[in-house]
């Protein structure tokens, strides 16, 4: 177990390294650097200008030694400027002195990652803070649509064909149609709006960052669940309903169990095997709808971050939203594994 | 002129999609009269859910090509705009400049105009003809894609499909949206990447239908040389077209910010579909006509193409509606964002981003488009619900 | 519960019809069905896939599905009518009172819970007993199914378990609560025969040992024999004749059962002198079944306006108890009249030898982990040094359980896989190391395969006669289209299919249909060698007799060798000229068909051979019964590989049969066998099967 653990998370590093060069590549192409130039400087900076700035700031170093740079085994640059030294390591212009005592890495390995051009703070810190508020939406997330989801693929899987059955997968296919931004608008068009006189709730879920509430905070909750509602209860019936026509549970029924007994005790524990992987992959796609979901409702949290970060080619930022995000996606995958097994007896990892 | 109460507002809709009702009506009076020897298609027509999804992603499908390309339903230009119908509400008369009443022009906005004075009914049918162009396509180079690449990882299996699947997971691991930000600005449009992408995924078609013809014909040399010589021909010609831009009869091509969303969304969908195409050949090479085929001496590409392919077409059929239902969100997801697409363009994305800022006051622009894409993306996913449950009978 | 004074019949099933709904129609699965089960008594029902003999266990558990419904008759169990129960009081007689096992035991046993939790569970529902109670008496049963270290299988998960290990605890949980009635749904099909056997006489132990009556379901005939004092045959949707054991089988009276014996290869059949005589045509679908008598059609007594005509009834058999037959004419035929004088054949002469193999070893690698393909490997040694031939002309039968090796041997033969070490020579040239991609196009079509499964053999997906026209046109026959397709028609006939097949899709054949497809394509390229894989093992009886001596006729004419890979030991002694047995890689038997099947035997061959059963009273056997399951591959046991169950390794003095793997030793004339036996205990073997004399049947 510990080797396949071990063997995953080579995998992990392994996945997050191409990434982030995939992203670090893309953030440093001559084009979007010269826009963070003059979105930095002004717009009107003269080619010169906007090369002699990139230079300043380390930008036009060859790529490789830009990404060690950042990743933090390949030592910062510095360049004598007229009125000292500026550098990768540091922000604004230093001296021979101040510069020297600095360490030269300065990349993840030694923790800094780096400084937001769009916020002008250390990157570090807008992750944490933001993070932490997608972690409270994602929590609320998770606790609406895991369990109603689950309810509604069994009670809509138990018994295939049923009228139930009919009715809650017609329920689960319109939400799996329904992307975020659908559903949000329609959400906040129909709740929040003066057209339909129903203000039952807030438009916008900006207050939440401070003090969420029922009111402010439901609508953002209920968009992002309602679309991995549907999904996993899909998945939930069709694996209900496959297991329900297995022959141990003929086996079972021809024991003399009865009908609720079969289902919990028997058909659950299987009929939940293919679920729960479905559960862990959905992370990705979760993150999209946070990204949809903080951008409608206004709610600055990670994903928020993403949607700044990207349109002002805050590449710092970027490369850590990135790494977080990728990281998300693994850590959930390996737990999906580990899980699977957890909950499969046939399958044995050694 | 008085405004038009809700009922009007509704009749006057109906009536403009009627070139819209008689296609379906006749498309689906034919296909009833033929289902028993229509294969699946006409099974299609024993499932209420099925027919349900169906009669959705034809009406948008006719409504796309009768609205987009033969401007048939549309009542106005989609993209005049009127100082005198900033969001108005639905069924208000039209009017270009206050006072003044249009002559030969429809006389109404019938689901009131957008904060630019543009009439969002029109706006919506064109939205659909923007979704039709590029959804399609965009998913069968998808799966032609993810199809080419699947089967040899599925089949070899070993270090192949390792690498393989590395990659593949290695593009679903990184968030879509991040991965939109990332390709589709104009900057990278700038840079030529696009091309370059497109020049790696759209030669895949031409690769995978010379295979598919030189493996089923090579024992025949003289019928291999015409077919794969034709398509080589005609494929490479587009491939030019599309992907370098540079066709030498000057016909096709393509511009360079339609490219990259359509780059974009093949390259988010192809790993999805190589691996469920893996999957399927890794259950179907175990099977004895498999084996029968290998005993008579075929190539391995005769069997991946002629041998798997063909029986594993029943769950991808299945796949390939869900995808397109996928590709027209991802579509929604680059407009809502402004990725790509001009902002004049009436996508049904942008149209709801545009919308979305006057929500609370103005609920009217934005939920036309995002109820058209809702229903589409219902429509294909009950049609393929549909196909999964007669496909699995009998 | 049950009544304890009730001592009339267990089970009465009094002319029961049960249908099933789709959407276009209902279809007719059982019709006017009566039988009784004694007290004590174990009841077979035999017959042909389709014929509705799982309905009516199915019908008794009363759980038909959504679609299947009872439409008249009445199931009486200790005199009650079990159709007019409430789903309460069936499910008190579900599991306690009658109880069922079926096909799949994998299946059968929730894969998520352990297997203690499993039985546990009927006693805690039917007696209302506590966990620990429930726990003894499950400990008790485990015993009672002759599984070693209950405890430990107890706290296994099914998976951990073999198919023999599986279907034993399905049986204990079924026997659980002692039930009165036990029905058993082809509970060995999906077993190797050595474990059949012992799970068949498992069966039989408990049966007497609690009292319990049984219902045996199998398409198997000689299994039946084996296991029940009665029986009913029954032919798509009806009971056409019931009876004892002893008076079906003897004193047949109804066509079809008698046409049913005289097309399974019973030790007295023989492939020139008295070959099998299949049934003529198809069985009916349920939507087309005849008008009047069901078998009709295919009837060699059939009389036109009279069995067409009417309804047949079950008529009582004179002077018999209990002996039924739905037959109009059965009084008017006479049954002792042997089968129409089959048309004898010569016996093939055999030519030289066309393969030759040697030593021939193919190990596999099995990587222990499957993500990088690192860490250590562990190798499969699917086959250990074969040494033989084959001629032409020649069929050489290839005998083993799965996984013996014996497909494996196939497929390096056919270049799937190419050999680790030794020789294949084909035509005295080397083929072990040739890829099929680089074996010559003569070669490739010289050496040729039918495969097992008829329902996977075709491209499901493309035309009938597109496939043996593909395989014409990768061989390299014919110069045009119409040539090929010509000769594809040809094909068709050869294999007696009707031409206008050729159009069809593969889903529109029955098996057997399917199964001569896939001979006329092997055929296509004028094979010189034919590796049929089972080729009949899934296919009904009837059909299989029809299909076998279709091939067998297309290798007399072509003087084809015929490499007959096969685990049913009947249907090896009908046709073949040379058996092989293979155990666990290793040929450990090689001989005549003559001399494989009489002593001195290899000791697994003689397990064997006592284990297959066999359609026929008057055959004696011996019950040789196996410990334990074949060995893993990848784990084989030291010495020989036999050694962990043979029943003769104390007569071999110090531990030789651990530490040595056996040389192969030649007894007679081409009769070789690898064993550390001594010759005077190969003097003592005693034959396993011996027929009574009986006029009429020659003997082997």
């Amino acid at each position: 177990m510990i080797v396949f653990i071990l063997r995953r998370l080579g995998v992990m590093i392994l996945t997050a390294l191409c990434l982030t060069f995939v992203v670090f590549f893309l953030t440093n192409l001559y084009p979007n650097l010269e826009k963070l130039a003059k979105t930095q400087g002004n717009f009107r900076m003269t080619d010169e200008q906007v090369a002699s700035y990139l230079r300043k700031e380390g930008h036009l170093e060859p790529l490789l030694v830009k990404y060690g740079q950042w990743l933090g085994v390949v030592p910062g640059t510095t360049y004598q400027g007229e009125d000292g030294l500026t550098g990768t390591c540091f922000r604004g212009t230093q001296s021979a002195e101040q510069v020297a005592a600095r360490p030269r890495f300065c990349g993840i390995l030694q923790g800094d990652w780096g400084f937001s051009t769009r916020f002008r703070a250390p990157v570090s810190a807008i992750i944490a803070e933001r993070l932490g508020l997608t972690g409270i939406l994602m929590f609320w997330v998770m606790l609406l649509m895991v369990p109603s989801a689950l309810i509604l693929g069994v009670l809509a899987g138990m018994r295939e064909g049923s009228r139930t059955d009919r009715a809650l997968s017609t329920v689960a296919i319109t939400t799996t149609a329904t992307p975020e931004y659908v559903s949000g608008v329609v959400l906040i068009a129909v709740f929040a709006s003066s057209a339909f006189g129903l203000r039952w709730f807030n438009g916008t879920a900006t207050s939440a960052m401070e003090n969420p509430t029922f009111w402010n905070f439901f609508l953002p909750v209920l968009t992002i669940a309602l679309y991995g509602t549907g999904y996993i209860a899909r998945m939930t019936r069709a694996s209900m309903a496959e297991v329900m026509t297995a022959q141990y549970i003929r086996t079972a029924r021809l024991k003399g169990v009865r009908f609720r007994d079969i289902v919990l005790k028997h058909a659950l524990r299987n009929a939940l095997i293919a679920p729960f992987t479905v559960i862990m992959l959905q992370f990705p796609w979760l993150l999209n709808g946070v990204v949809i979901v903080e951008t409608l409702f206004n709610y600055k949290g990670f994903g928020w971050t993403l949607v700044q970060a990207a349109s002002n080619n805050d590449i710092d930022l970027l490369l850590a939203v990135s790494v977080v995000s990728v990281f998300v996606v693994l850590l959930t995958q390996l737990i999906s594994d580990i899980g699977y097994v957890y909950l499969n007896p046939r399958i044995s990892v050694t | 002129m008085e405004l038009l109460d809700w009922g009007e507002i509704f009749m006057r809709i109906l009536a403009r999609f009627i070139p819209v009702w008689i296609a379906l009506a006749v498309t689906f009076g034919l296909s009833i009269a033929g289902k028993r020897r229509l294969g699946l298609y006409g099974k299609l027509f024993d499932s209420p859910i099925g027919m349900a999804g169906f009669a959705l992603v034809m009406f948008w499908v006719f409504t796309g090509i009768l609205g987009g390309a033969f401007d048939m339903i549309v009542t106005h230009d989609v993209l005049a705009q009127s100082a005198a119908m900033k969001n108005e509400v639905p069924g208000t008369p039209y009017t270009k400049m206050i006072g003044t009443v249009a002559e030969g022009a429809y006389p109404y906005y019938l689901l009131g105009g957008d904060n630019l004075g543009r009439d969002v009914f029109s706006r919506m049918v064109a939205g659909a003809w923007e979704v039709m162009k590029i959804a399609p396509f965009a998913t069968i180079f998808a799966f032609m894609v993810g199809i080419t690449l699947g089967l040899p990882a599925g089949y070899y299996g070993r270090r192949l499909d390792t690498i393989l699947s590395f990659l593949a997971n290695l593009i679903l691991a990184f968030p879509v949206i991040l991965l939109f930000y990332l390709l589709v600005t104009p900057e990278i449009v700038a840079t030529g990447i696009p091309v370059y992408m497109a020049a790696v995924l759209f030669i895949f078609p031409v690769i995978f239908l010379v295979t598919l013809l030189q493996t089923r014909f090579f024992t025949q040399t003289l019928k291999r040389n015409i077919y794969v010589a034709i398509t080589l021909v005609i494929g490479l010609w587009l491939y030019l077209g599309i992907a370098w831009d540079a066709d030498p009869l000057g016909i096709v091509s393509f511009p360079p910010n339609l490219l990259v969303v359509f780059v974009a969304v093949v390259f988010v969908n192809a790993p999805t579909v190589f691996r469920i195409v893996r999957g399927l050949t890794m259950d179907i090479k175990t099977r004895d006509y498999v084996a029968a085929a290998k005993t008579r001496g075929e190539g391995p590409w005769y069997i991946m193409l002629w041998e798997i392919l063909p029986n594993a077409r029943g769950p991808l059929i299945v796949d390939f509606c869900l995808r397109i239902g996928y590709t027209t969100i991802l579509l929604g997801t680059l407009g809502f964002f402004g990725l790509g697409l001009s902002p004049e363009s009436p996508d049904w994305g942008s149209t709801i981003n545009e919308g979305r800022k006057l929500l609370s006051i103005y609920p009217h622009p934005a939920l036309p488009p995002a109820l058209a894409l809702l229903t589409l993306v219902l429509g294909l996913n009950l049609l393929a619900d549909g196909l999964r449950e007669e496909s699995l009978r009998d | 519960m049950s009544d304890p004074t009730y001592d009339g019949p267990i089970l009465e099933i009094e002319n029961l019809s049960i249908s099933f709904f789709t959407r276009l129609r209902e279809i007719p699965a059982v019709m006017d069905f009566s039988c009784v089960v004694q007290p004590g008594e174990a009841m077979g029902l035999v017959g042909e896939s389709g014929c509705g003999k799982s309905t009516v266990a199915l019908g008794v558990m009363q759980d038909l599905g959504v679609n299947g419904r009872i439409t008249g008759g009445t199931i009486r169990y200790k005199g009650r009518d079990l159709n007019g129960l409430s789903q309460n009081e069936l499910r008190k007689i579900r599991g306690s009172e009658i109880a069922m096992i079926y096909q799949e035991p994998m299946a059968s046993l929730n894969p998520a819970m352990k297997v203690g939790k499993q039985l546990m569970e009927v006693p805690m529902i039917h007696q209302g007993v506590g966990t620990a109670a429930a726990r003894k008496l499950a400990l008790e049963m485990i015993e009672d199914v002759r599984m070693p270290d209950p405890e430990r299988i107890l706290n296994s998960y099914p998976h951990q378990l073999s198919g023999g290990q599986q279907q034993r605890i399905v049986i204990a949980m079924a026997l659980m609560s002692r039930p009165s009635l036990l029905i058993l749904d082809e509970p060995t099909t999906a077993l190797d025969v050595t474990v059949e056997a012992g799970i068949v006489d498992l069966v039989k132990d408990l049966g007497r040992k609690y009292g319990t009556s049984m219902l045996f379901i199998s398409h198997n005939l000689g299994l039946i024999l084996d296991s029940c004092d009665r029986l009913c045959v029954m032919y798509s949707g009806e009971a056409v004749e019931t009876g004892s054991i002893t008076e079906v089988f003897d004193e047949m009276q109804h066509p079809y059962t008698q046409a049913l014996f005289r097309s399974i290869p019973l030790p007295s059949a023989d492939k020139n002198a008295r070959p099998l005589v299949a049934i003529p045509g198809n069985f009916p679908f349920p939507h087309e079944r005849p008008p009047g008598c069901n078998f009709g059609p295919r009837c060699d007594y059939f009389q036109a306006g009279r069995c067409d005509a009417q309804e047949v009834p079950m008529a009582r058999v004179k002077g018999d108890d209990r002996h039924e037959t739905r037959c109009l004419r059965f009084r008017e035929i006479d049954w002792s009249t042997p089968p129409e004088p089959p048309i004898a054949t010569e016996k093939a002469r055999i030519g030289a030898p066309v393969i030759e193999v040697d030593a021939l070893r193919k190990y596999y690698e099995v990587a222990a982990n499957k993500l990088f393909g690192r860490g250590h490997k562990q190798l499969v040694k699917a086959n250990e040094t074969l040494t033989f031939d084959a001629r032409e002309s020649e069929t050489l039968a290839i005998v083993g359980e799965s996984g013996c090796g014996k497909s494996t041997f196939a497929k390096v033969l056919m270049g799937l896989e190419t050999a680790t070490a030794g020789k294949i020579l084909y035509d005295n040239r080397e083929i072990q190391d040739i890829p099929i991609q680089r074996r010559s196009t003569a070669t490739v079509s010289d050496i040729q395969m039918v495969f097992q499964n008829p329902f996977d053999t075709l491209n499901p997906s493309m035309r009938v006669g597109r496939q043996i026209m593909r395989a014409l046109e990768i061989f390299g026959i014919g110069t045009s289209e119409a040539e090929r397709r010509e000769k594809m028609l040809d094909l068709m006939d050869l294999v007696k299919l009707p031409r206008e097949f050729a159009d069809r899709m593969p889903r529109q054949l029955s098996g057997g249909q399917k199964q001569r497809v896939g001979i006329a394509r092997a055929f296509a390229g004028g094979a010189r060698i034919v590796v049929a894989d089972e080729p009949v093992s899934a296919l009904d009886v009837s059909v299989a007799a029809a299909v076998t001596d279709l091939l067998l006729e297309i290798q007399r004419n072509n003087r084809t060798t015929l490499l007959f890979i096969a685990h049913d030991l009947s249907i090896v002694r009908y046709l073949s000229d040379r058996v092989l047995v293979m155990y666990l890689g290793h040929v450990v038997e090689l001989g005549t068909t003559a001399q494989v099947f009489a002593p001195p035997y290899h000791p697994y061959t003689e397990a064997l051979l006592s284990a297959v059963p066999i359609a026929d009273t008057s055959v004696r056997k011996k019950r040789i019964l196996l410990e334990g399951d074949v060995p893993s591959a990848i784990n084989p046991p030291s010495g020989c590989p036999f050694q962990t169950r043979c029943r003769w390794k104390s007569e071999v003095p110090g531990n030789l049969c651990e530490t040595e793997v056996p040389p192969m030793r030649r007894l007679a004339d081409g009769h070789q066998v690898k064993c550390h036996l001594s010759e005077s205990c190969f003097g003592q073997m005693e034959p396993v099967i011996e027929l009574a004399a009986r006029p009429g049947s020659d003997g082997q």
